[in-house]
């Protein structure tokens, strides 16, 4: 590097052969930023640049005739808060069940695969992920036929004096499954599946599996063995898991238009309201959305430091 | 020091009488297999082995990959249930024990060590499992012995592949098993590495005086450190002995040909007189000690070891009383420091066995022959082994053949 220095008003030496040119490689380096490029013009565009307006948005007033100022209203949060904190509340413990859910059956199922599929991993990891290509509202309105009165789960479950319990406690409406909680929790936990199982099994698939040999030799059952070497190993997979599932689900309001009732509004529904349907509501709804953006955050980042994987972020 | 554990949960023992076989019926934990065979699916793996190990010996099963050595292993540490068969340690008969019951521990191919914890807590893995609750002084002393005290705290990936090897035989050892496994322990280090090590593990086992089991298909490894070698081929036990035992007096072309090599001549046996066997092999008169053949009549396999074996120009000087082949050009003269090996075609083809004989000579001032040279063969008849005409010449050569790696696979 220094050679450009020192060789200033010296008559520059023949180059020796194969000694890298100076310029070209700089050239060189440039092509990083070259391949960054369009990205990052992508999320200044579309990340940086609304995360900004929506924020702005949030501390604005007026309405969609007179348009809207920057008057650094914070009354809109308290107000947001105020009028919809049952919702934000319901997005959280729907998304907190959904990924409880989706973890202890995706836990079993991914550790499964990854250690008894075989030669059918394959397969039954595009089995996982299949159903996703028919479309999200699709496959959650079919949910309404499989929950329906006269369904088959009904049924059951009413023959199995199961929805007395489920109703007494408020997860289900009377003898309907629809129309309730527990129909939205479960379309959630349908929806959000395959990303709880996906990184599990990426994580699970890595480990040795003579380490559970290793595990057996050294005095461990096979409970002690899985929780005391394929757990630990499995964590990335499970804090990367519970959060692509967590995020979404708390910000998801499909399951809940489609498969819940009135008493079951969450947040986003709430934003949505604001924004479409009450014309001062767009700083509101800016408002709400900058809590939910907050609250999602603050508990991502203390549940990773929890989990003890922060080599994760 | 083998003692502490081994007794905890015994009780199970059914293995009292019935120990057809056995050296030392009585030895206090001699580890014991019955007729074990294992199958998988169609495929015979073990078939029908039955052995002793000694307490306290260093124990080598030798034979190239899919001869089921490992298998055998693996239903000793109880990963593998044995088809047929009971295992016993000692008295007690450990056939259905689960592994994490056994007194046994295995260092494992590639070692195996979590990666997720130190070196420190490797080590100290099996103890706390078995509800140990001081397991500091236990573990500084392993690593002592290991000669890895300095790195307890580091993660297995920040070590090289030899400290690696050593904290996984610690963390076996630690346990103070009644038999130590290791599964090709030795497989993933480089050679310098290996001569090392091999040589730390015998001092390992001598040190703290366990069964170690020893499988591995590097036959110049087994013979450095086992005091007792099987050598295994197709699921069965082809011979078993010591090194010099194997190598001088093998029993079949398979271990002649698997441990170092072997000039090996097919014959007639014309005659036997007392303690000399005598052969005819294309034309060329060959004795050997009867003590040293499998077969006294008919076909004959009249094997030499390539060191016993001496070249010469004039047929006066070759002493009275040797083997001597004529008719021997040098095809390739290697001079590689201590010895040159030889390699010298004979005048007849392949189906007498040893187109090329292999000869390695000492390099002490004889002069070197030319390829191209016309040379005698010669050697001491006592150096010679007999075997059965009846074999494959070429069983065992080519041990790197991996076309039926079930051991590796199951």
């Amino acid at each position: 590097m220094s050679a450009q220095t020192v060789n200033v008003g010296v008559p520059p030496a023949p180059k020796p052969i194969g000694e890298p040119d100076l310029p070209e490689r700089r050239k060189r380096n440039r092509l990083p930023y070259l391949l960054l490029a369009p990205t990052l013009l992508w999320l200044i565009i579309f990340f940086v640049v609304p995360i900004f307006t929506s924020v702005s948005a949030s501390v604005q007033e007026g309405s969609l005739d007179q348009g809207y100022a920057l008057t650094w209203r914070w009354a809109n949060f308290s107000d947001g808060w105020s009028q919809y904190n049952g919702q934000f509340g319901r997005s959280l413990l729907f998304a907190f069940l959904c990924t409880v859910f989706c973890l202890l059956m995706g836990y079993p199922l991914a550790y499964f695969i990854a250690f008894k599929g075989g030669r059918w991993k394959t397969l039954l990891m595009a089995l996982v992920i299949v159903p996703s290509f028919t479309s999200f509202l699709i496959r959650t309105i079919a949910w309404k036929t499989i929950l329906s009165d006269n369904g088959v789960v009904v049924h059951v479950l009413n023959d199995l004096h199961v929805l007395n319990f489920t109703s007494a406690i408020g997860f289900t409406v009377g003898n309907h499954v629809l129309a309730s909680p527990a129909a939205v929790v479960c379309g959630m936990v349908y929806n959000f599946l395959p990303f709880t199982v996906l990184p599990l099994y990426t994580s699970l698939e890595k480990i040795d599996p003579r380490l559970h040999e290793a595990g057996a030799d050294l005095y461990c059952s096979p409970l002690t063995t899985w929780r005391r070497v394929t757990l630990p190993l499995s964590m990335p997979g499970v804090v990367g898991g519970t959060l692509l599932t967590f995020i979404p689900a708390v910000g998801d309001y499909v399951n809940a238009q489609l498969l819940g009732n009135p008493n079951t509004l969450v947040i986003g529904q709430s934003i949505e309201h604001e924004f479409l349907q009450d014309s001062t509501g767009y700083p509101l709804a800016s408002a709400l959305s900058v809590i939910l953006m907050a609250a999602t955050l603050a508990i991502v980042l203390l549940y990773v430091k929890k989990a003890g994987t922060e080599d994760l972020l | 020091m083998a003692m502490n554990m081994a007794t905890a949960d015994a009780g199970t023992g059914t293995g009292t009488g019935a120990n057809a076989g056995a050296d030392n019926p009585a030895g206090g934990s001699d580890l014991r297999l019955e007729r074990i065979t294992k199958r998988f699916g169609a495929f015979t793996a073990v078939d029908d082995v039955s052995l002793t190990i000694p307490q306290g010996s260093f124990f080598a099963l030798l034979g190239a990959s899919g001869c089921g050595k490992t298998t055998t292993l693996r239903m000793v540490s109880g990963l593998e249930d044995p088809t047929h068969g009971r295992i016993f340690l000692g008295e007690r008969e450990v056939t259905d024990l689960k592994p994490y019951k056994r007194p046994v521990n295995t260092v494992f191919q590639n070692y195996a060590l979590f990666p997720h914890m130190d070196i420190f807590e490797n080590v100290a893995f099996g103890l706390r499992r078995r509800g140990i609750k001081d397991v500091k002084p236990q573990v500084e002393q392993m690593l002592d012995l290991v000669e890895l005290g300095h790195l307890a705290r580091r993660k297995p990936a920040q070590l090289s592949g030899g400290q690696q090897q050593r904290v996984a035989v610690a963390r076996a050892l630690i346990n103070q098993p009644q038999v130590l496994l290791l599964d090709e322990p030795l497989g993933a280090l480089d050679l310098k590495l290996r001569r090392q090590m091999q040589i730390e593990l015998k001092r390992i086992q001598t040190e703290v005086g366990l069964t170690f089991v020893h499988v591995t298909h590097d036959q110049e490894e087994a013979m450095t450190m086992a005091d007792t070698i099987a050598v295994m081929n197709a699921g069965r036990i082809e011979q078993l002995g010591s090194p010099a035992d194997l190598y001088e007096n093998p029993v079949s072309t398979f271990v002649a040909n698997f441990l170092g090599q072997s000039n090996l001549i097919i014959g007639e046996v014309t005659a036997k007189d007392g303690d000399t066997i005598t052969l005819d092999a294309q034309g060329q008169r060959l004795t050997l000690p009867a003590a040293r053949s499998r077969i006294d009549s008919g076909r004959i396999i009249a094997g030499v070891r390539p060191e016993k074996v001496s070249l010469a120009t004039d047929a006066a000087r070759i002493p009275n009383g040797h083997n001597v082949l004529t008719g021997g050009v040098v095809s390739d003269a290697s001079f590689i420091g201590v010895s040159t090996q030889y390699l010298v075609k004979m005048p007849w083809g392949s189906q007498v066995g040893c187109e090329e004989m292999s000869v390695f000579e000492q390099n002490a001032g004889q002069e070197i022959h030319r390829p191209g040279t016309q040379v005698l063969l010669h050697w001491d008849p006592t150096q010679t082994f007999g075997l059965d005409g009846a074999q494959d010449l070429d069983a065992g050569s080519d041990p790197d053949d991996e076309a039926s790696d079930v051991g590796a696979a199951a």
